[in-house]
C-alpha cells in the first residue's frame, strides 16, 4: 500500500519549493527583515518564468532547449527581483511597517500572478486556448540520463529536474555564507544589532537591500519550479496555494537554518500529501480534515520551540525593526 | 545628528510632529499619485483612456442603486473585521488570523441553522446562533494568545495556521452536509423557510450590516478612548515593561484583548452567514482578514478614520472589477491596483514622519513617489 519509493519523490517534489522560500526567507531574516512577502513574491516568481516561456513558445520558430530554460529563469530571477527592491525600498529607504508592507506585497504578488495567469492570452492576442508550456516544462523537467540505470535509488534521488538539485546547492551555499565568510558576519551582525554594525562602519542599509533583493529571487524560483516543474508548464490560478506560509513557517521551524530546510523542506512537502496516504474508505470528509495535517504540525513546533526557548535558537534581535540611525 | 542621504546634499530628519491637516493633505496626495499610477497602468493594459478609466471606477462602485447599496454593504464588512483586528494590533500582538475566526464563527452559524431549524423558534435560534458564533471566534482567537502570554510563541504564524486550519474543518463540514450529496457545497441555507435568516431592517436587507458596523464602530472607539481595558492594551502595546511596572497583568490583557477581537470577528461571521451570504464556504471571507490588516494600520488603529480607509479599499476593489469585467480580463486585478495604493499609503507615512531637508537648511521635504 504505502511504498516509500513512490511517496519520497513525491514529497521532495513538494518540498522544493518550500526549500527555495525558506532559503530566501532565512536569508532576508538575517539582515533583520521579517519578510511576509513571500508568498506574493513566489507567486510572481511563477507567473514571470511562464510569461518569458509564453512569449517565447509564441515568438519562435526553432525551439532552442537552452534559451527555452534560460529565458523563463532570467525572467522569474527579474520578476522576483523588482518585488524585493519594492519591499527594500519601503521597508529599508522609507522605514514603513515590515507586517504591512509584506502583506500588501502578498497581495500584489498573488493578484499579478492571478490576473496575467488569466489574462495573459487575451493580453497577447494568441490562438491557444490555455496556457501549456509543455515543450518548456520537458527542457525543466530533464534528468540525467543514466538515472534509471541505478535502479530504486536513481529513481529516489537521481531523477529529478535541475532546480531540485539547484534548490539544495543554494541551501548550502546560504549556510557556508552565512556561517564561514566575513560577509556573512556582517550581515548577520547587521540582522542583530545594526546600531553596533553601523558603528563597526558596516553599511547597514546596502547590507539589507542586497540581502533581501537575492533573497526574494531566490524564493521566486520556488514558484518556478512548482510552475515549470511539478505542474508540467501548466499554470493555475491559485495552484501555488498557500505554500509562501508554509515557506516562512519552515524558517521558524528550521531555527533559520538553510541545512536543516533541506530535510524539514522534504518532511513537510511529505506532510502536505499524505492526506492521500491515508486511508478514509469511502469517507470523503475525512481527507478534508487530514489536510490540515502540515498546519497542525507547524502549530505544534512553534509552541515546542517556544516553550523549550533556547538561545541559541532565536531570532535575529531586531527582526522586524526598521533602522534609523539617529534613533538611540 | 543628521544621516547622509540621497547624495552628499540631502538629510533625512524625524519631524517633531505634524498638525493633523498637513498628515492628512500628504496622505491624500499619495493616493492621487497611486490612482495616476493606476491609470496608467489600466491605460497601458486594455487601452482605455484616463476617463473613463475614472468614470468606470465611479460606475462600479456606484452606477446604480444596487450597487451602491452593494458597495456600503462591503464597506461595512470590511470595517467590521478592521474593528475587530484593531484592539489586538493596539497591542502589538500581530493577528493575522481574522479570516480563521471569522470562518468558525460562520461555521458555528451555519450549524445552528442546519441542525436546530426545528427545535427552536426563530428568535430564540437567531440569539443562539448569534451567542455560539461570538464564542467560537473568541476562542480561535484566545487559542495563539494564551501560547503567546505563556511561551511569547510567534503569534503571527500562529494565527495564519489557524486560519488554514479552520478552513480546514470548515471544509469537512461542508462534505458532510453538502445538498445535494457529491456536489461539494452546502447551497442556501433553509431557502424556502428563511429560519435563521436574521430579518430585514427597514425594508432592506442591506441594512443590517451598516448598523453593526456603525454600533462597533462606536464601541471600539469608545472602548480604546475611554475604558480602563483600553488604557492597559494600549500601555501594553507601548512597552510591557511599563505594563508591569505600573502593575498590569499582562498575560491576563493579551488573553483579554485577543478574547475581544475574536468575539468581534464573531459577529462578522454571524452577519455574514444569518445577514447576507446564508450559506457556508471555505471562502466566505475572501481573504478579507488580510485587507483589514491593512486597513486597520493605515487608519493609524484610529475606528472613526478606518472608515475612510476601508471606503477607499472598497471603492477600488469594486472600481477594478467593473474594469476587468468591461474588458474581459481576470477579477485579480483589483488586487493589482489595491496593491498599488498600499504601497504608495505605506510609503506616505515617511513622509508624515521624517523630512529630507537641503544640508543649506533650504526646505526640500516633498512627495517624491
Amino acid at each position: 500500500m504505502f511504498d516509500i519509493t513512490v511517496f519520497f519523490p513525491r514529497a521532495v517534489a513538494q518540498g522544493i519549493p518550500l526549500l527555495f522560500g525558506s532559503t530566501g526567507e532565512t536569508l532576508t531574516e538575517k539582515a533583520g527583515n521579517l519578510n511576509l512577502g513571500i508568498p506574493g513574491i513566489m507567486y510572481v516568481g511563477g507567473i514571470s518564468g511562464v510569461i518569458g516561456a509564453f512569449l517565447y513558445e509564441q515568438n519562435t520558430s526553432n525551439f532552442n532547449p537552452f534559451l527555452a530554460v534560460l529565458i523563463p529563469f532570467l525572467a522569474s530571477l527579474a520578476g522576483s527581483l523588482i518585488m524585493g527592491l519594492i519591499y527594500s525600498f519601503l521597508t529599508i529607504t522609507l522605514r514603513a511597517n515590515q507586517n504591512v508592507t509584506g502583506l500588501a506585497l502578498t497581495t500584489f504578488g498573488v493578484g499579478i500572478g492571478n490576473f496575467f495567469g488569466g489574462s495573459l492570452i487575451k493580453l497577447t492576442g494568441a490562438e491557444v486556448p490555455n496556457i501549456s508550456l509543455s515543450a518548456t516544462s520537458i527542457c525543466f523537467r530533464k534528468n540525467l540520463p543514466f538515472a534509471d540505470k541505478f535502479g530504486v535509488f536513481g529513481n529516489m534521488f537521481l531523477k529529478y529536474g535541475f532546480l531540485a538539485y539547484l534548490a539544495i546547492i543554494i541551501a548550502l551555499c546560504v549556510s557556508y555564507f552565512l556561517n564561514r565568510t566575513q560577509t556573512g558576519l556582517h550581515l548577520r551582525a547587521v540582522g542583530e544589532n545594526p546600531s553596533t554594525a553601523d558603528a563597526a562602519g558596516i553599511n547597514v542599509t546596502r547590507y539589507k537591500y542586497i540581502a533581501t533583493c537575492i533573497g526574494s529571487m531566490i524564493a521566486g524560483l520556488g514558484g518556478l519550479y512548482y510552475v515549470m516543474d511539478y505542474a508540467n508548464g501548466i499554470w493555475s490560478n491559485d495552484g501555488f496555494g498557500d505554500r509562501g506560509w508554509l515557506a516562512i513557517a519552515l524558517v521558524i521551524f528550521t531555527v533559520w537554518r538553510p541545512t536543516l530546510g533541506i530535510l524539514s523542506s522534504i518532511l513537510f512537502g511529505g506532510l502536505y500529501i499524505l492526506y492521500l496516504y491515508i486511508p478514509s474508505g469511502m469517507n470523503l470528509s475525512l481527507k478534508e480534515l487530514y489536510k490540515m495535517i502540515p498546519y497542525v504540525f507547524t502549530v505544534v513546533v512553534l509552541v515546542i520551540s517556544s516553550v523549550k526557548n533556547r538561545r541559541e535558537n532565536q531570532p535575529p534581535e531586531s527582526l522586524g525593526l526598521s533602522f534609523f540611525r539617529e534613533d538611540r | 545628528m543628521q544621516k547622509k542621504s540621497l547624495g552628499t546634499r540631502f538629510h533625512i530628519e524625524k519631524r517633531a510632529s505634524l498638525p493633523w491637516h498637513q498628515s492628512l493633505i500628504i496622505r491624500l496626495l499619495s493616493v492621487v499619485a497611486a490612482f495616476l499610477v493606476c491609470a496608467l497602468l489600466t491605460m497601458i493594459i486594455t487601452g482605455v483612456d484616463p476617463a473613463s478609466f475614472i468614470s468606470t471606477m465611479f460606475y462600479g462602485s456606484f452606477g446604480t442603486p444596487r450597487k451602491m447599496w452593494i458597495t456600503a454593504q462591503n464597506i461595512a464588512v470590511l470595517l467590521c473585521i478592521s474593528l475587530a483586528v484593531t484592539p489586538s494590533f493596539l497591542m502589538k500582538f500581530w493577528n493575522e488570523g481574522a479570516d480563521g475566526q471569522i470562518l468558525m464563527a460562520s461555521l458555528a452559524s451555519a450549524a445552528c441553522m442546519i441542525k436546530l431549524s426545528d427545535k427552536l423558534p426563530n428568535w430564540l435560534l437567531i440569539i443562539v446562533m448569534l451567542v455560539l458564533s461570538v464564542a467560537a471566534g473568541a476562542l480561535w482567537a484566545v487559542i495563539p494568545a494564551f501560547f503567546k502570554a505563556q511561551f511569547n510563541t510567534n503569534e503571527t504564524l500562529f494565527t495564519l495556521m489557524l486560519n488554514y486550519i479552520a478552513t480546514q474543518i470548515v471544509a469537512y463540514f461542508i462534505v458532510r452536509w453538502e445538498v445535494p450529496k457529491g456536489s461539494g457545497q452546502i447551497g442556501i441555507i433553509n431557502q424556502s423557510s428563511e429560519i435563521g435568516w436574521f430579518p430585514q431592517l427597514f425594508g432592506s436587507k442591506y441594512v443590517f450590516s451598516i448598523l453593526t458596523a456603525a454600533l462597533m464602530t462606536v464601541f471600539i472607539y469608545a472602548y480604546i478612548r475611554y475604558s480602563k481595558h483600553g488604557y492597559e492594551l494600549t500601555v501594553v502595546g507601548e512597552s510591557t515593561n511599563t505594563a508591569r511596572y505600573i502593575g498590569i497583568d499582562v498575560k491576563k490583557v493579551i488573553v483579554r484583548t485577543m478574547a475581544l477581537s475574536g468575539a468581534m470577528a464573531g459577529i462578522v461571521g454571524f452577519l455574514l452567514v444569518s445577514g447576507i451570504n446564508h450559506t457556508l464556504t471555505t471562502t466566505l471571507t475572501g481573504g478579507q482578514g488580510f485587507t483589514a490588516v491593512m486597513v486597520s494600520w493605515l487608519a493609524q488603529f484610529n475606528p472613526i478614520a478606518m472608515i475612510a480607509t476601508s471606503f477607499l479599499i472598497i471603492f477600488l476593489e469594486r472600481g477594478a472589477i467593473e474594469i476587468s469585467s468591461a474588458f474581459t480580463l481576470n477579477q485579480s486585478f483589483s488586487s493589482i491596483l489595491t496593491g498599488i495604493i498600499l504601497f504608495f499609503l505605506i510609503g506616505s507615512e515617511f513622509f508624515v514622519s521624517y523630512r529630507i531637508r537641503r544640508s543649506a537648511n533650504t526646505e526640500a521635504g516633498k512627495e517624491q513617489e
